[in-house]
């Protein structure tokens, strides 16, 4: 399963951690320190694979690629495929870009939640829920709608369903 | 209201935040608004709790503690806002975890909205569940999870089914009322509820063994019908990624057919037409394909025997060894690694190339690829690999070195076919990377070096030439001061010389240069130089005509700040200056350390164990004894600490070299006793610093504290009490009565080990005639008080020696 998804950019900044098993706080502080030393010392044109071991306890792997000034990093363990959470990244990071439309680091840093409620429809207890992005925002935006037009619920609950189920 | 919490915006926080020059600062804003978000709390104000929620989960994530919130969480979940539910529902997953109390409170605002109509609230609710739920939760809710499975909306499906893989994690009890819903969801044609459904049915199959075998005979066929549809489906615009369709769900029931498949000769049989045509067929120039590749070779790895298919994936991961890709090669390593357990002779085909990725750039790739390299040597191909990795040990870079050199020492040791190859790569990884060698490797060359009586000219000679070239190698020159101090005169005179070696011309004076260079070196750690005075008093007997240097360069340590170097100094400069008589018998050679011995305590020391119980101590050989009471003697006469060579089984032989100053030959003593009898034959001679500490004994009290300063700073735990007095016993027992030892031959008189007015220790002692190394220990107990003992128990300290 997957241990954890943290963006952090460049200067070792969280911008969004999701531990799918417990940390405590100062512990997860801990861990990221830890993965930026790492990241920063590794060089271009290298894999995107490190071990984590020493943090996550044995076979467990480290995934990261950076976009822009952002680092992703995945955490897993050796029940998921280290290429298909490379293209799982792919597809978050994808589905941020349509749900902000050009995504930056501010995007992120200003709408948090807003990414959390995207990684919830990507993964969930750290299994992978879905791979299209489309079907990602389309849940997403439905969530949006709903949050917008509070009355909505009350009034017309099968009207929204039959909306999404489009 | 609070002032406070309605000023602030979210978005001006943050931006707040970000304005922070320094950490204080930060720590100044965060402060002030955690203060303003408790205000709220206990006004328990509710317009602004959503946002005070969200302020939160940034402050956590910044790493603050948020405990305080925890009660809002709940308080917002069970509000009838859709905005509120979300934020709680957030806040519920990442500012609470399942060992929480506050967590039980939550169970029925779920059991609602799990039942709510809105999809959406439902979806969160099932969110919040397979992120956090407890064990407590997962009996309560189990039902309500088990219904939403057959839900109108795939979305909630697909969330429903990873729910239940939490459910059952956390109380395997339930995966029973999960099996017919799998089957079900294992018909769906939806991609996403498809996926889902498969990741349940392999993580049922994980916690339930009644659950594989009902899948195993169910679905198999079924699965394999799937990915058969999956692999020759149309082009599905929505799931394509990079040319592939839905490389994901290929993925999944890859997984699954692994763990049916394994084990099953049927079920492997019924997947290997279509495991098959995967590995030939999929594209493999996108990171799409390769995943569903690497993902066929993992199954075909692990389902039951099919030779075909098992060199079909060899040969994938062979092509993806030399692809250009570095996280294509980083996977075939890793599956390589798998692959060894099952069919060691295939990986060792593409040894060459797993050999070249051990050079990589990429740190993850050499390190893994290093790994691999170890779990693929064994005798036949030890040396040409051996040769590969060490002179690649010359080139690589400084973080890998300490990796690389731990693991060639460990294959040199574990596989070398003979010894001289053993000494060769010993003094190539010296010379090049000595800084990373670990104390025991060296230490065991010194041993092995010793033992190798043929090859001692011959590793002294390599020594000399090594460390001409490479002299900033700590450990090699240890080794090297070592061999010259022991085997000097076969370096200056040639001996033993080997059909293969070169002869070459070293005067006495070039071996003294050596290991004068070395002593002036400060860059060089203290105990390398304390090795290089012991060297030279060896070389001042040897070569007498380098006698008058050595002494002077000797004395230039008598002012020496560094008071180890210091007292050398003096001791070693009156030995060469007063004793010349006994001067040649002092530094006669070493005696050989016994490999078993000294591998055995190898061993012994690193599973840590100093036993302490009689057991123990009556088990040992005399020798093991000899050394835990004359360790700390021969550390202050003779060795550093960390000396190479620590007194072994021959502990007796090795007090006979420092102390006997009479006898002329050191083979003819096995005896402790009588060496250390020897030594009072002649009489003592005054003002020597070295027979004063030998000469403990003619005064109780110094040797007392003396030896129990030793011993206390040798025995790292706190029953140092033991060793004290009975090192005293040894010594004073003889010490009147020098004469009577010397006529009962070799036999000790008993010990009296300890004497209070409760308890009496004798120890009576006796060799074996058949192994004279060998004494036997026998322990009397004698009860004088009136009280009757029960669960005695003797403690023998015996001082760890570093070898």
């Amino acid at each position: 399963m997957i241990r954890a998804v943290i963006v952090m950019n460049d200067q070792g900044k969280p911008r969004l951690v999701k531990f799918y098993e417990h940390q405590p706080v100062e512990k997860q502080q801990e861990i990221i320190r830890s993965i930026y030393g790492v990241l920063c010392s590794r060089a271009e044109n290298v894999s995107n694979f490190v071990q984590a071991d020493s943090t996550f306890g044995p076979d467990t792997r480290l995934v990261y690629k950076t976009f822009a000034t952002l680092y992703f990093i995945v955490i897993f363990d050796d029940s998921e495929n280290e290429l298909a959470i490379l293209d799982l990244m792919q597809v978050f990071v994808e589905t941020l870009d349509k749900c902000f439309s050009n995504v930056c680091e501010l995007d992120i840093v200003f709408n948090f939640n807003k990414v959390h409620t995207i990684l919830d429809e990507i993964i969930l207890g750290g299994q992978v829920i879905e791979m299209s992005s489309s079907e990602v925002v389309k849940a997403v935006d439905g969530i949006s709608w709903l949050e917008k037009n509070p009355n909505s619920i009350i009034r017309v609950p099968k009207s929204i369903s039959g909306w999404q189920g489009r | 209201m609070n002032p406070f919490s309605s000023g602030t915006r979210l978005r001006d926080m943050i931006r707040a935040i970000r304005a922070c020059k320094t950490a204080a600062e930060e720590r100044a804003v965060i402060r002030k608004e955690c203060a303003s978000i408790r205000a709220a709390i206990s006004d328990n104000d509710q317009t602004f709790r959503h946002r005070n929620l969200a302020k939160l989960m940034f402050i956590h994530m910044l790493g603050y503690p948020t405990h305080f919130g925890q009660m809002e969480c709940l308080k917002l979940i069970a509000a009838p806002g859709f905005a509120e539910k979300r934020i709680g529902y957030l806040g519920l997953m990442l500012l609470l975890d399942e060992r929480q109390e506050v967590l039980m409170l939550v169970t029925n605002s779920l059991k609602q909205d799990l039942n709510q109509n809105n999809q959406h609230i439902v979806g969160l609710a099932l969110c919040a569940l397979g992120n956090i739920c407890s064990a407590d939760m997962a009996r309560d809710l189990a039902p309500e999870v088990e219904k939403l499975l057959q839900f109108r909306d795939p979305n909630i499906r697909k969330k429903a089914a990873l729910c239940s893989i939490r459910i059952i994690k956390k109380v395997p009890d339930l995966a029973d009322n999960f099996v017919d819903p799998v089957v079900s969801l294992l018909k769906e044609k939806h991609h996403g509820v498809l996926l889902t459904g498969i990741q349940l049915c392999t993580d049922l199959c994980k916690v339930n063994e009644e659950a594989l075998e009902y899948f195993r005979k169910k679905c198999t066929e079924g699965l394999v019908r799937s990915l058969k549809d999956v692999v020759n489906s149309p082009y599905v615009p929505e799931y394509d990624i990079s040319g592939i369709a839905d490389p994901f769900l290929h993925i999944r029931l890859l997984r699954v057919l692994r763990i049916l498949g394994h084990g099953d000769a049927d079920a492997s049989d019924c997947m290997s037409d279509i495991l098959a045509q995967v590995a030939t067929k999929t594209e493999s120039h996108k990171n799409a394909g390769n995943a569903i590749l690497y993902e066929c070779v993992g199954t075909i790895m692990s389902v039951e025997d099919n030779g075909g298919l098992r060199v079909l994936a060899i040969n994938i991961l062979g092509r993806f060894l030399s692809n250009r890709d570095n996280n294509i090669r980083y996977v075939a390593l890793n599956m390589l690694m798998k692959a060894i357990a099952v069919d060691a002779q295939a990986v060792q085909r593409h040894r060459a190339t797993i050999l070249e990725c051990v050079k990589d750039l990429d740190a993850s790739i050499r390190k893994r690829a290093l790994e691999l390299v170890y779990l693929l040597v064994n005798e036949s191909n030890v040396k040409p690999l051996m040769k590969e990795l060490v002179d690649y040990l010359e080139v690589s870079d400084q973080g890998f070195k300490g990796d690389l050199t731990a693991k060639i020492c460990s294959i040199v040791e574990k596989f070398s076919p003979d010894k001289i190859w053993y000494i060769d790569q010993m003094l190539k990884v010296l010379s090049e990377a000595g800084n990373f060698v670990k104390a025991s490797v060296w230490h065991a060359l010194v041993v092995v070096i010793t033992n190798a009586s043929n090859l001692q000219g011959y590793s002294v000679r390599s020594l000399y030439r090594a460390i001409q070239i490479s002299r900033d190698q700590e450990t090699l020159i240890r080794v090297a001061v070592w061999c010259i101090g022991e085997y000097g005169d076969m370096l200056v005179n040639n001996i033993e010389m080997l059909d293969i070696e070169e002869p070459i011309t070293v005067t006495e004076s070039d071996a003294v240069d050596v290991v004068e260079i070395a002593i002036k070196n400060h860059s060089l750690n203290l105990t390398t130089r304390a090795m290089c005075l012991i060297a030279l008093l060896k070389l001042s007997s040897r070569f007498p005509s380098c006698s008058q240097r050595i002494k002077e360069i000797i004395a230039q340590y008598k002012g020496s700040l560094l008071l180890e170097l210091q007292q050398r100094s003096v001791e070693f400069n009156s030995i060469i200056g007063k004793h010349k008589n006994i001067r040649s018998a002092l530094v006669e050679r070493m005696p050989v350390l016994d490999e078993a011995t000294y591998n055995g305590r190898r061993a012994r020391s690193a599973s840590a164990a100093v036993s302490t119980s009689l057991e123990f101590a009556s088990n040992l050989s005399n020798g093991v004894i000899a050394r835990t009471d004359v360790a700390p003697l021969v550390d202050l006469l003779d060795m550093g600490a960390d000396e190479p060579v620590p007194p072994c089984s021959s502990g007796g032989n090795f007090l006979l070299d420092l102390i006997d100053v009479d006898m002329p030959s050191s083979s003819s003593q096995s005896d402790v006793l009588l060496d250390l009898l020897s030594a009072w034959s002649p009489p003592p001679q005054k003002g020597s610093p070295t027979t004063d500490i030998i000469l403990l004994n003619q005064d109780d009290k110094p040797s007392v504290n003396a030896l129990d300063i030793l011993s206390s700073s040798m025995v790292p735990s706190g029953e140092a009490k033991p060793t004290g007095p009975y090192m005293m016993d040894l010594l004073d027992v003889f010490g009147p009565n020098p004469a009577t030892p010397e006529e009962s031959g070799p036999t000790f008189p008993p010990i009296v080990a300890y004497e209070s007015s409760a308890l009496t220790i004798i120890f009576n002692f006796s060799k074996r005639p058949e192994n004279p190394q060998m004494t036997d220990i026998e322990a009397m107990f004698t009860n004088k008080s009136s009280d009757v003992y029960t669960d005695f128990v003797f403690q023998a300290a015996v001082p760890k020696v570093n070898a």
